[in-house]
């Protein structure tokens, strides 16, 4: 081996350490609809904010200790084989200034640290308050002041603070939209509260990030953030009953099976105190996705979802029913009528 | 433990510390089981009072009986301290009266635990009933364990001194086998206290 | 017990084998323990690699079908198991085994018997966990095994995990009590602390984690096997159970764990950079108390694994703190090796650059780590691809490649022979080159919102380009390892001798033939310096340069020169059946208490049988 290769070598993946740094901010500033790095609420720009302070401190760091370990390679390469370099076994001064550097500069990013976390806990008073209880593998949404109850899709008004309750019913979850706040978990038994904020109204794609088995990685959802005077309206659509089947039609019989799991207001009051089973379908056609988030809320999917859902969410607590196709049809243009 | 039927072949070289290794590796061994019992009576403490059913501490406990039960365990501390002393003067007929005792005693709290559970359980509190059964019976359940294992360890030393291999030479045996048992007692006033007494 | 007499062989005829099958499965020595962690924890990084494979895969693009969701559970989680449990704790304890009686001047570990049980314990433990393919689906909850899922999971494959890993866990804790006497007690004359090469204190260190870390994840375990099999309620929220608990239990384990991951590299290369830049160690006691500070800062950080689970600002501003100023300590080592390198005179070696390659990556996963600490921040980083790519940094950029530094650093010390600079450049560059292509793109992954643990993933989110890059990189460390493979292959019978002391190295293992005879030492060294080896060959000049001790100095004093006859005079520990065989019967407790609970029994007895056998034989026959 030639003697300044290593050293040449070594030179090139330092490079090619710092091309990738560039790629990664390149990467990272596009909004797309799970970045973290492109905040559309002021939660998720505070963090945002705290994370590139750190990145650029760290980034200093690794330029600095990974340059001059890359230089003393070079330089104190063996040139000849009976080399005799200088026997030093230590220096305290060194010792304490590289303790203290470090600690000083760390010192300095607990206190920014420390203030966001404080700032970020909890909820304020006044916003709207949304209830999450997360479900294997689906989340249902509570509006307990507007008495609103739906599945997978969270309606909120824009720039307005608004509150979210997590709870779950079977395992540990996490609540997780990248663009409006960091994830919260879900523990049973326990109950966090969230704040969240959006900026601008649009969809934000949020995503449960705990492992909670078989369809962990199916179980998505979605929060709108509508103009004020649209959320009203959403919200007065969403407290109306549904309109019953045509009497005698061959969906009357169909949806009684559904109405063992699902509540439709309008059709049936599920017994109090009874656990749900499966989400609120009152307002199901209104809805952008079904499955928990996982597949667009169009006809053909619903009737794929029909057909056979352990296919579609392994795991799934709803059944294959066995459903004709005429029964099938039959439900997705009533479920879909459901608006 | 390492038998000596071959003393020459056995006799342990010095070491860098002047510990025996055994004696050594049975101080760390213990140190290794504090956290095994900190965990599980760290578990009881935080789940005290989150029983959502009965039957519930102040129920089931009988602090008299479990007093001279746990009286008992102590006063087999003292009976292990005169076993070592015994072999260490080299006084074979005290060390087994002394070994014994100490085993007795420890069946005697071992019994006791038994009859103890079994109550609980006919009142009611088992493992799957509620939280603090749960805690109650893996907690004191470990325990009783430990001492049973002690128990047999004590018997497998009173057989060697009755045929005669355990002499004032291996007087560390003992010693050994001291360290672990006051060990466990002194576990046991631990979760005697924040188990029973504490209300 | 009582009817044993002293002159009765008890139970089996004492093994005696020196060559051929019966010889391993008896071994006490532990050399041949140190090489069958290490070929076994090979061959399980091997398993635990086309596991890693089989996800790459199917994460190459979106929405793939290649694994189902249901073996995609499994594999993650068997290879987050096998990487931890089966392979960088055991590479480590290869490593302890072969080289700290011989780096302390002794002869062989504190309790030989002890050692060939945790061996067994191991592999037995091992190949139970891997059994649960086989019958009826292997753990499905993660490596972490969070409750209260946990306790839910159908199948049997949960209790495959809580029990495996009870029993690789107490394989641990008896050879940490084993390691732990060994170093404090087993020490070379004039060998004192502050003298011990920085491997065997890292080592010291790691066996004081174990011990205390190992019985927490035991009440963990207990706790879940307790609830999946006998009905108690610890994790069941309806009853008042709070899935918290485990967290805390687990993370309490699991935070010190992390550090007896990586503490063996961080000595393994703490002796290679000195040899391979002719300078003694920057800041010996730096190096060392930092370590030891490691170990016990380790203790006060886990809650940084549970930031998003609400335990309150106080508490995670508290864990924020002590989890950045853990860096400080990290920080020291890494300014010490690269004072070590300052003003040296480096050759690049195999072992060498793998030593290099570990300080480089070990800084990017370091710095990761730092940015873990931001509590708000983290956030959006927990339990996503970037939290994936900050532990594969450490773990395998940093555990990893210090462990590789060592393998090519003592291979001729264990087998006598060099491995090929040649392959071993070629294995060092694919490694690096495959392993940044695989786990860099996972930084920007995660801080786009990709998250673990998902079988799948949706199209035009931004994932697919480095989602494949990071599959093409994966195939190039798998190329890596098979040149690593062909190179071992090639170098045990054909590879150049190595000598004593191929290196010009400092410790005393290398004051050994290669390989060592049987007994390490012929005469116990008697220590005068740190780095005893090199102060036997070199002296310093007035100018604190070194110059020779004699004439071609290499391999210093007279003790066990090649070719002295054998020495008879040298009591050595006995081969014995008995450790395997009370290691055989605990996993039978295993498939007792999943399966027919009388089998549990028998699994009992088989382990009193072993032990009553191993208590009534000798260390040693005359």
């Amino acid at each position: 081996m030639t003697r300044s290769s290593p050293a040449k070598r070594a030179r090139l993946i330092w490079l090619a350490l710092s091309a990738g740094a560039l790629l990664l901010l390149a990467a990272c500033t596009q909004d797309y609809d799970y970045n973290s790095l492109a905040p559309a609420g002021p939660v998720a720009e505070k963090q945002a904010d705290l994370f590139f302070l750190v990145f650029w401190i760290a980034t200093g760091v690794f330029v600095v200790v990974e340059g001059l370990l890359v230089f003393a390679l070079f330089r104190f390469r063996r040139r000849s084989s009976n080399e005799t370099p200088k026997q030093i076994h230590g220096n305290t001064r060194l010792e304490i200034l590289w303790t203290i550097v470090p600690a000083l500069l760390l010192a300095g990013v607990a206190v920014p640290t420390i203030g966001t976390i404080f700032d970020l806990s909890g909820c304020p008073e006044g916003g709207v308050e949304v209830e999450v209880v997360g479900h294997q593998w689906w989340w249902e949404v509570n509006y307990p002041e507007l008495q609103i109850t739906t599945a997978n899709e969270i309606h909120v008004p824009a720039r307005e603070p608004v509150c979210i309750t997590l709870k779950s019913e079977d395992v540990n979850h996490s609540w997780w939209v990248p663009r409006l706040a960091g994830k919260q978990d879900l523990v049973p038994g326990r109950t966090i509260e969230l704040q969240i904020e959006a900026n601008q109204p649009g969809v934000y794609q949020g995503e449960c990030a705990e492992y909670c088995g078989l369809s962990h990685g199916i179980m998505l959802f979605q929060v709108i953030a509508d103009e004020r005077a649209d959320f009203d309206a959403w919200a007065e659509e969403q407290g109306r009953p549904a309109a019953p089947p045509a009497p005698g039609s061959e969906v009357e019989t169909t949806i009684q099976q559904c109405l063992q799991c699902h509540a439709i207001a309008g059709l049936s009051e599920p017994p109090p105190g009874a656990p749900i089973e499966g989400p609120d379908l009152t307002h199901v056609g209104s809805r952008r996705t079904i499955v928990g988030g996982w597949l667009e809320n169009t006809p053909q999917e619903l009737a794929r979802w029909l057909r056979n859902p352990p296919g579609v969410k392994p795991g799934s607590k709803m059944p294959n029913y066995r459903l004709t196709d005429e029964q099938i049809e039959d439900l997705v243009e009533y479920l879909g009528s459901l608006e | 433990m390492a038998a000596s039927a071959h003393p020459q072949a056995v006799q342990p070289p010095p070491t860098a510390t002047g510990l025996d290794n055994r004696k050594l590796g049975m101080w760390a061994f213990l140190g290794s089981e504090c956290l095994f019992f900190g965990a599980l009576i760290s578990t009881y403490l935080l789940y005290r009072g989150r029983s959502v059913q009965g039957p519930f501490p102040n129920e089931v406990y009988d602090i008299p009986y479990t007093s001279v039960s746990s009286g008992v365990l102590l006063m087999s501390s003292v009976t292990m301290v005169l076993a070592l002393n015994a072999i260490q003067r080299g006084d074979d007929r005290r060390l087994r009266a002394w070994l014994l005792a100490t085993a007795l005693l420890g069946i005697t709290f071992v019994g006791g635990q038994v009859f103890e559970f079994t109550v609980f359980v006919r009142e009611g509190l088992t493992l799957s009933r509620n939280l603090f059964g749960s805690s109650f019976f893996v907690l004191t359940g470990f325990h009783g364990a430990h001492v049973t294992v002690g128990i047999l360890m004590l018997l497998t030393l009173f057989g060697q001194s009755l045929v005669g291999r355990l002499t004032v030479e291996n007087a560390l045996r003992v010693e050994l086998v001291g360290l672990y048992w006051h060990f466990v007692d002194i576990v046991w006033i631990v979760i005697f206290t924040v188990v029973y007494l504490i209300p | 017990m009582a009817i044993a007499v002293p002159t009765r062989r008890p139970f089996f005829r004492r093994p005696s084998a020196t060559h051929g099958l019966a010889s391993w499965l008896t071994t006490v020595d532990h050399k041949r323990i140190g090489i069958l962690y290490g070929v076994t924890a090979f061959l399980f990084l091997l398993i635990g690699g086309i596991e890693a494979l089989l996800i790459r895969i199917q994460l190459a693009v979106p929405e793939n079908t290649f694994l189902t969701f249901d073996e995609y559970n499994q594999i993650f989680t068997m290879h987050g198991v096998t990487m931890i449990f089966l392979v960088v704790m055991p590479l480590g304890a290869a490593f302890f085994n072969y080289l700290i009686p011989l780096q302390i001047g002794a002869r062989d570990v504190a309790f030989p018997r002890l050692n060939a049980f945790s061996y067994w314990t191991f592999l037995l433990g091992g190949l139970f966990l891997y059994s649960s393919f086989f019958l009826g689906g292997s753990p499905d909850g993660g490596w972490f095994g969070y409750a209260n899922l946990s306790t839910e999971l159908p199948g049997p494959g949960m209790d495959f995990y809580a029990i495996g890993l009870q029993i690789v866990g107490l394989s641990s804790l008896v050879a940490a009590v084993n390691f732990i006497v060994t170093i404090l007690n087993e020490r070379a004359p004039g060998l004192s602390l502050m003298r011990m090469p920085v491997f065997t204190w890292m080592t010291l260190v790691v066996q004081f984690l174990l011990l205390f870390a190992l019985p927490v994840l035991a009440i963990a375990l207990f706790q879940l096997t307790f609830d999946r099999l006998f009905g108690t309620l610890f994790f069941q929220p309806q009853a008042g159970g709070d899935p918290i608990l485990w967290q805390h239990l687990f993370w309490l384990f699991g935070h010190p764990e992390v550090y007896v991951l990586i503490l063996p590299a961080m000595g393994i290369v703490s002796e290679v950079l000195p040899v391979f830049s002719r300078k003694p160690l920057f800041g010996y006691a730096a190096v060392v108390f930092s370590g030891i500070a490691i170990g016990f800062m380790g203790w006060g950080v886990w809650a940084h694994h549970m930031f998003t689970v609400g335990l309150g600002p106080v508490a995670n501003a508290a864990f924020a703190l002590s989890t950045m100023f853990i860096a400080v300590p990290t920080g020291v080592k890494i300014f010490n090796w690269m004072g070590t390198v300052w003003g040296g005179s480096i050759r690049f070696t195999t072992p060498m650059l793998f030593a290099i390659g570990f300080v480089a990556m070990f800084i990017i996963g370091g710095l990761s780590g730092v940015t873990h600490a931001i509590v708000p921040s983290d956030m959006q980083q927990q339990d996503t691809y970037y939290v994936v790519a900050h532990f594969h940094y450490v773990l395998f950029g940093g555990a990893l490649f210090g462990l590789f530094s060592g393998a090519y650093y003592w291979f001729p010390k264990v087998t006598g022979r060099m491995l090929s600079e040649g392959w071993g450049k070629l294995h060092f560059w694919l490694m690096l080159i495959g392993f940044n292509l695989t786990f860099g793109p996972f930084h920007i992954l995660g801080l786009q919102g990709m998250r673990r643990r998902v079988p799948t993933y949706p199209e035009g989110v931004g994932w697919d380009f480095w989602n494949f890059v990071s599959t093409v990189g994966s195939f190039i460390i798998a190329a890596s390892i098979l040149a690593f493979m062909i190179n071992v292959i090639r170098s045990v019978t054909r590879g150049r001798e190595a000598g004593a002391d191929p290196w010009d190295a400092r410790t005393l293992e290398w004051l050994t033939p290669s390989p060592p005879p049987h007994y390490n030492f012929a005469e116990v060294p008697v220590v005068r310096h740190r780095d005893e080896v090199w102060h036997r060959k070199y002296a310093e000049d007035e100018r604190g340069r070194p110059v020779p001790v004699v004439a071609g100095a290499s391999n210093g004093h007279d003790d066990s020169e090649e070719g002295e006859e054998e020495h008879h005079d040298i009591h050595m520990p006995d081969p014995s059946f008995f450790p395997l065989l009370a290691s055989l019967g605990i996993p039978v407790i295993g498939y007792g208490l999943i399966f027919w609970w009388p089998l549990a029994i028998v699994g009992g007895l088989i382990v009193l049988g072993g032990l009553f056998g191993w208590s009534l034989e000798p260390v040693a026959e005359e």
